[in-house]
C-alpha cells in the first residue's frame, strides 16, 4: 500500500466518522470526542472499526482500538476510578491516546473523553506504519 | 399476523450473500391503512425484509449459534413504492463479520428494477452476553425463520 500522509489518513477517517454517525465534515475535528461530540453510542464503535478496516484495508483485533474489558475488571477499577494498575493497563491497550491530565482524577466517566477523532488517526498511522 | 416479512429464498450462498423474495399482496394488513385508498408497502417494513434476509444470513455464517439482532440501520434509501401484485427482491451481502457483530450491504428491487439500498449492522447475543430481561433461548430464529431458511437449502421440505 502506498503511504499515506497524516493529512491523507484524517481525511479518510472523518469520511468513517461521517458515515458511520451521520456527522458533517466540520464537526470531525482532530479533538472531537467520540461520544461526546460527535454522539457515538455502543454499536457505532464497532460499525467505525468495521468501516476503518474496509477504508485502511487493515485488520483490527477486538479491543485493539477501543478496549473493552479494562472497565469491567475489578482490579482496575475502585469507586468508580481507575486504580493505578488500571490506568496503567489503560495506558498500555492505547499507546495511542492522549491522556492530558486524565491520571490526576482518573474518574471511570471520562474514559469516552480519551477517544478522539486524533485517537483514531494516531490508532491507524501506527498500524500501518507496522504493516 | 406472522412477522415474517420475506416468502423465500431464491440464493444463498453461505458466509458471503443472499437473495430471498416477497410478494405484496392487497390480503396483508398493513396495506389497509398505508394507505387509504392507496395501498403501498410501507418502506420500513422494506427494511425489516432486509434485515430478515441479511439476518438469516448472518445467523447461518456463524452456526445460528446466536441470537442476530438488528443493532443500527448503516443507511436506508427506497426510491419507488412497492404495490399489490409486485414482487419485492432482497439482495444482501456480509460486508464484515466477528464475534461481536456482523454489517450488511443490501439492494432491493421491484419487479427487476432498482428500488433502494439498505445497509444494516446485527450484534451477536449468546447466553454468556445476555442482557438482563432477554430470554436466554434463542428468540430470533424461530421454527417459522428457519423454514425460510430450509426453503432454499431443500426447497421439498420447505413449510
Amino acid at each position: 500500500m502506498t503511504t499515506l500522509t497524516r493529512s491523507e489518513v484524517l481525511g479518510r477517517v472523518q469520511e468513517v466518522l461521517v458515515d458511520a454517525l451521520g456527522v458533517d465534515d466540520d464537526e470531525v475535528s482532530e479533538n472531537a470526542t467520540l461520544t461526546d461530540d460527535l454522539g457515538a453510542e455502543s454499536i457505532d464503535f464497532l460499525d467505525i472499526v468495521f468501516r476503518l478496516e474496509k477504508s485502511f484495508e487493515i485488520k483490527i483485533s477486538k479491543g485493539e482500538l477501543f478496549p473493552d474489558d479494562i472497565l469491567s475488571n475489578p482490579d482496575f477499577v475502585v469507586d468508580g476510578n481507575l486504580t493505578e494498575q488500571g490506568v496503567n493497563e489503560l495506558k498500555r491497550s492505547m499507546p495511542h491516546a492522549d491522556f492530558g491530565d486524565f491520571e490526576s482524577n482518573p474518574d471511570v466517566s471520562k474514559v469516552p473523553g480519551l477517544f478522539t477523532v486524533k485517537t483514531i488517526v494516531n490508532y491507524v498511522e501506527t498500524k500501518l506504519s507496522a504493516a | 399476523m406472522r412477522w415474517v416479512w420475506i416468502d423465500k429464498f431464491v440464493a444463498f450462498e453461505s458466509g458471503s450473500h443472499g437473495s430471498a423474495v416477497k410478494n405484496v399482496s392487497l390480503a396483508e394488513e398493513q396495506l389497509e391503512n398505508h394507505f387509504p385508498g392507496y395501498p403501498v408497502m410501507p418502506p420500513s417494513l422494506m427494511i425489516e425484509g432486509m434485515a430478515q434476509t441479511a439476518g438469516i444470513l448472518v445467523g447461518e455464517a456463524r452456526g445460528f449459534g446466536e441470537n442476530v439482532i438488528l443493532a443500527k440501520i448503516r443507511s436506508a434509501r427506497i426510491d419507488r413504492y412497492a404495490v399489490p401484485g409486485d414482487q419485492i427482491r432482497y439482495d444482501a451481502k456480509i460486508e464484515s463479520i466477528d464475534k461481536a457483530a456482523a454489517a450488511t450491504s443490501g439492494t432491493i428491487s421491484i419487479n427487476g428494477e432498482p428500488a433502494g439500498t439498505v445497509d444494516l449492522m446485527f450484534s451477536h447475543v449468546n447466553k454468556s452476553m445476555q442482557a438482563a430481561g432477554l430470554p436466554d433461548h434463542n428468540f430470533v430464529f424461530t421454527e417459522q425463520f428457519m423454514q425460510l431458511f430450509h426453503s432454499i437449502k431443500d426447497p421439498a421440505t420447505a413449510g
